[in-house]
This record gives C-alpha cells, structure tokens and sequence, in this order.
C-alpha cells in the first residue's frame, strides 16, 4: 500500500497523540483524582464535556442511520453500516470518559444493581446500557451478510471476519431481506430510544433547580438538535472523505444530501442558542443571565465567538452553502462543525458551575481546590486526548477489518490467486440488502 | 502526639448504640425536677467531667485525652459524654451550652424518628472567626478542597461605610433535599431524624449530588494531603477518620477519598451525647443547636422568631438550618 506524506505524517501524530494520552491514563489510573482540577465547587469539567459529546455524536449519527434503515431514505442507502459503526464509536468514547470520571469507577456495576428510579443518573445509565446493546446487535445485523462473504479474505481482516459471524454463513440475497427487516425492527426500537438517551442526558442538567443555567426545559431539546447536528456532521466528515469509491456519482450525492441535512440541522441548533442567549440577557436575573455572559464575555469567549460561532457555524455554513456539489469542501465544513461542538459542550458544563451559589463563598475558605476558576489540569487534556485518539484508533481500526463501505458482493469472483476479490464494487451495480 | 491518643474523637455509632443500650440513660425528661432526682446527689466528678466536655470543643478534649491511654483504633475514647442525671438542673439565666446539652440529652431518649436535629446560626454574634471551620476541620480530620463549614464573608456598602456580614454554612439538612433524589445509586439519604447521610460505600464519585445542591455544602474529595508529599509528613493526617459510626483510613486510596462529602451535625458526637463541634466551639456561641421537636427547646423557640431567615427558600428545599438577622 503506497503511503502518502499526509497519511503518514497524521499517521505519526496520532501516534504521539495517543502515547501522550497513554501518559495522561496512567495518570489518572495511579494518582487518581489528585492532578485534576475539577473538584469541590466546580464538581464537573472536561470529561463531562466530552461525554455529553461524545454521546451526542453517536445519537446523532444513530439517529439518521435510522433514516436509512426505519424511514427507507434510499439516497443514503450504502452509508448505514458506516453510521451505525460510528454511533459505536462515539458511544464507546463517551463510555469509557466517563468511566474514568468517576470517583470510584469500580463501582459502576452499583447503578445496574442498586438504581434509583428517582435520579436521572439512573435513568441515562439504563438507557445507554440498552442503546449501547442495541447499536451493537444493529451493527452486527447491519455487517452479518457482508462479514460472510469478508471471512474469506486472508489474513487479520478474514479471521476477524470469521470469528465475527459467530458461524451464520448465509450470505445470500434472501438472508439480506431478513437482516434488513431485523433492522428495520431494531431501528425502529432505536429512535425512541436515543432520543429518549440523548434526550435524558439533557434533562439530567435540565432538572437541576440549584443551577439556572442548566434549568431550562430547552435543555433536552438542545440536546438533542445538537446531536443531530454534530453526529450529522461526523458523518459528513467521514463519508467525504473515507469513502472507498469517491469516483461514484452516488458519492457526491450522498455527501451533497448530508451537507443539506447537517446545515439545517446546525441552523435549527443556532435558533435554540439564541433564543437562550437573548431571552436570558434580555430578563438579566443575574442566576441565569451572568453564566451567558460568562459564556460571551468571559476569560473564554473565544470558544464561543472563534470556535463555536466562526470556526463551527459562520465557515461551514459558508461552505456549505456556497460549495454544496464538492464533497471534499462539505466534508470539511462536517469537520469543522463536528470538532468545534466540544466547545458548546463545554460551554453547557462549565459555565452552569462556575458561578458560586451563594455569595461570598468563593472567599470564604482558601484551598487550591475550593475555587471558582476552572481550567482543566494536564492530566485532563492528556486522558481527553486519550479519549479521542482511541476513537479514532478504534475508527481505523474498524476500517480495515470489517466490510464498512457498501456491501460486499454476495457471491466472491474468484481472483488471480483463488481468493483475491475487489476490496468494494462500484455502489451502482451493488446488490444491496434493501433490494426489495 | 500519638495519633489515636489523641481523644475524644467520637468513635462509630454502632459502638456507641452498644453503650448505650448496655448503661441505658437514667432519668426521663421529667425525672431531673422530681425531688428525687435531685437528691440523688451529683457525684462531684462525673459533674466536671461533664462540665470538661462541654467546656468546648478540641481543647477540652485534649485536656480529657491523657486519662484514656493506649486505646485500640476503633474503641470509643475520650471523656464520655455527661448523662442526663449528671447534669446540674435547669435554672434560670444558664449557659445556652449547658441548656442545649441537656436538650440533646434529652432528644436521645427519644425514638431516633422522633427527633427532628436543627441548627440556629445568629448572624448578629457571628464575628467571622472561623473557629467553627477550623473545629470541624480537625474533628472531622479533613483533607484539603473539603471543608464542611465555611464561613461567607460579604462586603456591604463602600470605603469609610463599610460593614460586613459573616454566614457560617453548614449542610442545611433540607426537609426536602435536592441531592437525594439524583443520586444514581440512592448512597445519600435522610435518616429519621432529619440528617442527610453519605454511604461512602455506596458512593461512585458521579458528583451529580454536588451539582444538585444549591448551597454548595457538598464537596469532593480528590485524596489530597497536606503534608503527605512534603519532606515532614505530619501523623495527625495519617490518623483514621471517624464518620457515619466508621471509621475511614485515607491513606489507602479508599473511601472516602473519590467520594462526595458533606457536613452530618457531627453524626457521631450526637450518638456519644456531644453536641456538634461548631456548636462547642463558637466563641460567641452564635451556633445553637437541638431537638426541633421538642417545642421546650433552645432551637425550637429561637427558630420561631420573626426575624429568622432561611436560604434560598424559594427553592422549596426547607432547610433545618435558621439564620436570626
């Protein structure tokens, strides 16, 4: 395989991405929470930032393969697997963040065994449970029929493909109009369920009475729009620009049709945003009108005027809008828009924490730890980092060994060497699961 | 100085429910003003150790600590608290000290779910000292970024007219907290008798509580130390710490370190008969405390004036802590 400078020099950060990660879990697993700075007064920070995220990432990318596979949107017909192997992705990172979050991470098992229906903590644990089950099961039904025809390939990819059957070897057209009447029923199960997930990790701040910030009943709403509008993006990003056949006119199409949904998708987020920004300012309670000002005005305003507003709404949509037909420029916007949404996520935590609650208190009591400023540590940067290069680690990962791109043909012409076949088939000529 | 020496430091509850059962309390609410139980004469030195406990705080216990000697780590030491016929009768113009500490003598014959434990905190004597802070600091032997008791300063008017307000803030023990219903893993709860407990055990460090409650009175601990990583690692911060009728060894990493903390009353003071450590040890005696169900008490009358103020009752969180202004 012929490496090209850009690959190998992205290859090369990762690499060093992740082994400073690697540093950062270490870390975190021998000193525990001694080196973050969250803490006493400002309980939440990075981590909860990118969990809400992350699972918004992977709701949102679940939310529209259930396009495809509950409301038949045939144009994006060859992108579910690659959607639903993203939401799991995603999910997986946010999982394993918030995990590491936790003051006693051995613990989780308690929320299973000992839940309290009363807490919203409870509730969004038992749903991503059953997401995190469900995207599985579908991604599995989604791959079953093109793993068969992949286990023959040699080496790693073949045998994972093997062991990923788990001994199903029908691979024939009738056994694809089954697993996609299968996903039918699991995606359908699915929507509710993620928005219900999604929409629960919103209302988990939003029915927090002590924090005007977070108590808004737009919460799990905004939640759930900026789901789809960053999962969407992903998506966007991902398909511009590792689709295998980037030469199909599908492709374009595709890419074309996930730019229009990712914008208006963000142009409907940008309309919550501003009808909490001015309907907080313009009442100026100051509980809930200093935390958007701190938001717009604070030491970090420039997550919200240069990431969120320039780099993640103002550019994309400018590309977006004014290169709809040339996928590599709307993959880019995807990007842009999906890489800055961690500052609006971090601008639901922090500014909902840094406010004291009571007058007075961030002078009442002097500790490195009881204070109102939070940054996150290096410790915390580098166990986000981690976070994020494991997803993407996990990405590539999934990208060469399982059938991701469009179905594998159902029947493998046999190659030069007896099991060489094309590694994709033109999308066009593809018979697919949904030929019905 | 020897760390389990050094005294007084109320041991677990379960401990302490044992002595009580086995050398029950004498004397019902009413008995001290029978004529019976006054001639029962005072011994003269139960009388002072009883009058050392209350006389405030650390100081009396160390003062009290020499005569307990070597004791295993979670054996009750210390002077025991004065029983209730041990106390001198109630007489007009007392000490509030000695009043309430017959009070919670008292509120301990009771059914723990008949008690109602509240606080009153006079705004008017509190000086901003932070004598109560520092006290339950020690008691509690708390770790740095967790402090049960700060004490708000607020700054009021401007340069030569200036004037400023002090507010000691414990937990508030809310009739109806916003931290128990959000806990994931029902780790925090109201026992009968109104005060809002931690299991450290049940604890998964989620903080979801901390950002529930809208007094800031829940706090994390990371598993700092303030002198463990110094070149004179001080054993008083080795020592165990003793709450919710346990006791906690911080130094292994276990709980309470990744746990959410908060103030309890002094959980384990009130089971051995002491009142709460910032109660003893104001120097203005700003802090009241008692039996809120008992309408006789201390508490129950002060939180019944018209000038008393609670936090943030707009919230709907009803909490047993009443500032007077």
């Amino acid at each position: 395989m012929k490496a090209r400078p850009l690959t190998v020099t992205l290859g090369a950060v990762w690499l060093v991405a992740f082994a400073a990660g690697l540093y950062g879990l270490t870390q975190r697993l021998l000193s525990g929470h001694e080196q973050a700075n969250y803490g006493s007064y400002v309980p939440w920070g990075l981590w909860v930032a990118q969990y809400i995220y992350f699972v918004g990432l992977s709701a949102g990318a679940f939310l529209l393969s259930s396009l495809i596979f509950v409301f038949g949107l045939k144009r994006l017909e060859p992108i579910g697997k690659l959607a639903l192997f993203t939401a799991t992705i995603t999910l997986c990172c946010a999982l394993l963040v918030i995990w590491l979050d936790l003051g006693h991470p051995f613990r989780f098992w308690k929320v299973y065994v000992n839940a309290q229906p009363t807490s919203m903590m409870a509730w969004m644990v038992w749903l991503y449970t059953a997401y995190f089950l469900l995207v599985v099961t579908e991604t599995w039904f989604a791959l079953r029929a093109d793993l068969v025809t992949w286990s023959r390939r040699p080496g790693l990819p073949g045998l994972i493909g093997r062991l990923l059957t788990f001994g199903s070897r029908d691979g024939s057209e009738g056994a694809r109009e089954r697993d996609h009447r299968v996903l039918r029923v699991l995606g359908t199960l699915g929507v509710p369920l993620a928005v219900a997930f999604h929409g629960g990790v919103g209302a988990l701040f939003g029915v927090l009475g002590a924090r005007p910030y977070w108590n808004t009943s737009l919460m799990p709403i905004m939640f759930l729009v900026g789901a789809l509008a960053s999962g969407g993006a992903l998506l966007t990003f991902v398909v511009a620009y590792f689709w295998p056949d980037q030469k199909a006119p599908a492709y374009r199409d595709m890419v074309a049709l996930l730019g229009k949904l990712t914008l208006g998708l963000l142009a409907f987020d940008l309309i919550l945003e501003w009808s909490e920004l001015s309907i907080n300012l313009y009442a100026s309670i100051p509980a809930h009108a200093e935390a958007f000002r701190s938001v717009l005005f604070g030491p970090f305003w420039w997550v919200f005027w240069i990431g969120h507003l320039a780099l993640g709404a103002a550019v994309p949509i400018a590309l977006l809008a004014l290169f709809p037909n040339r996928p590599k420029v709307v993959g880019l916007a995807g990007l842009l828009i999906a890489a800055t949404f961690i500052g609006v996520r971090l601008n639901i935590v922090v500014p909902g924490l840094i406010r004291p609650e009571l007058v007075g208190l961030e002078r009442a009591y002097t500790d490195l730890r009881l204070t109102f400023d939070y940054v996150p540590s290096q410790m915390e940067f580098l166990v986000g980092l981690f976070v994020v290069s494991f997803g993407v680690g996990l990405f590539f990962l999934g990208r060469w060994l399982l059938p991701l791109a469009a179905s594998e043909p159902a029947v493998l012409p046999p190659g030069p060497n007896g099991h060489e076949a094309p590694l994709y088939q033109p999308i066009a000529k593809e018979p697919t699961y949904a030929a019905r | 100085m020897d760390g389990e020496d050094r005294g007084a430091k109320p041991p677990g509850a379960p401990s302490t429910q044992a002595r009580r059962v086995g050398r029950p309390l004498v004397g019902s609410p009413d008995e001290p003003s029978t004529p019976s139980s006054r001639r029962r004469s005072v011994d003269r030195r139960r009388f002072m150790a009883g009058l050392t406990t209350l006389a405030a705080g650390a100081m009396a216990q160390a003062v009290a600590a020499p005569a307990v000697g070597a004791a295993p780590a979670d054996a009750p030491v210390g002077a025991p608290a004065p029983r209730l016929a041990d106390l001198p009768p109630a007489r007009d113009g007392e000490a509030a000290l000695m009043r309430m500490q017959r009070e919670l003598q008292k509120a301990l014959q009771k059914p723990i779910e008949q008690r109602r434990w509240g606080m009153v905190i006079d705004l008017r004597k509190c000086v901003g000292c932070s004598a109560c802070t520092i006290a339950c600091k020690a008691e509690n032997r708390l770790p740095p970024g967790v402090v049960y008791r700060p004490v708000l300063e607020e700054e009021i008017g401007e340069y030569p007219n200036v004037t400023r307000r002090f507010m000691p803030r414990p937990c508030m023990q809310c009739e109806n907290p916003p931290c128990v219903p959000v806990c994931p893993v029902g780790a925090t709860y109201k026992r009968p008798d109104g005060i809002v407990e931690i299991n450290y055990e049940q604890c998964i460090g989620c903080r979801y509580c901390m950002t529930a409650c809208p007094y800031q009175a829940r706090v994390f601990d990371s598993g700092d130390f303030y002198t463990l990583d110094s070149p004179a690692p001080q054993p008083y911060e080795m020592l165990k710490t003793y709450e919710y009728g346990r006791s906690y060894d911080r130094t292994k990493h276990e709980s309470p370190v990744g746990n959410v903390r908060k103030c309890h009353f002094c959980l384990g003071r009130l089971d051995n008969g002491m009142l709460p450590e910032c109660v003893t040890s104001c120097i203005g005696v700003a802090t009241y405390f008692g039996d809120l169900n008992d309408e006789t008490s201390l508490v129950a009358e002060m939180s019944a004036s018209p000038n008393v103020h609670r936090l943030k009752e707009e919230l709907g969180t009803k909490p047993r802590v009443f500032y007077l202004m």
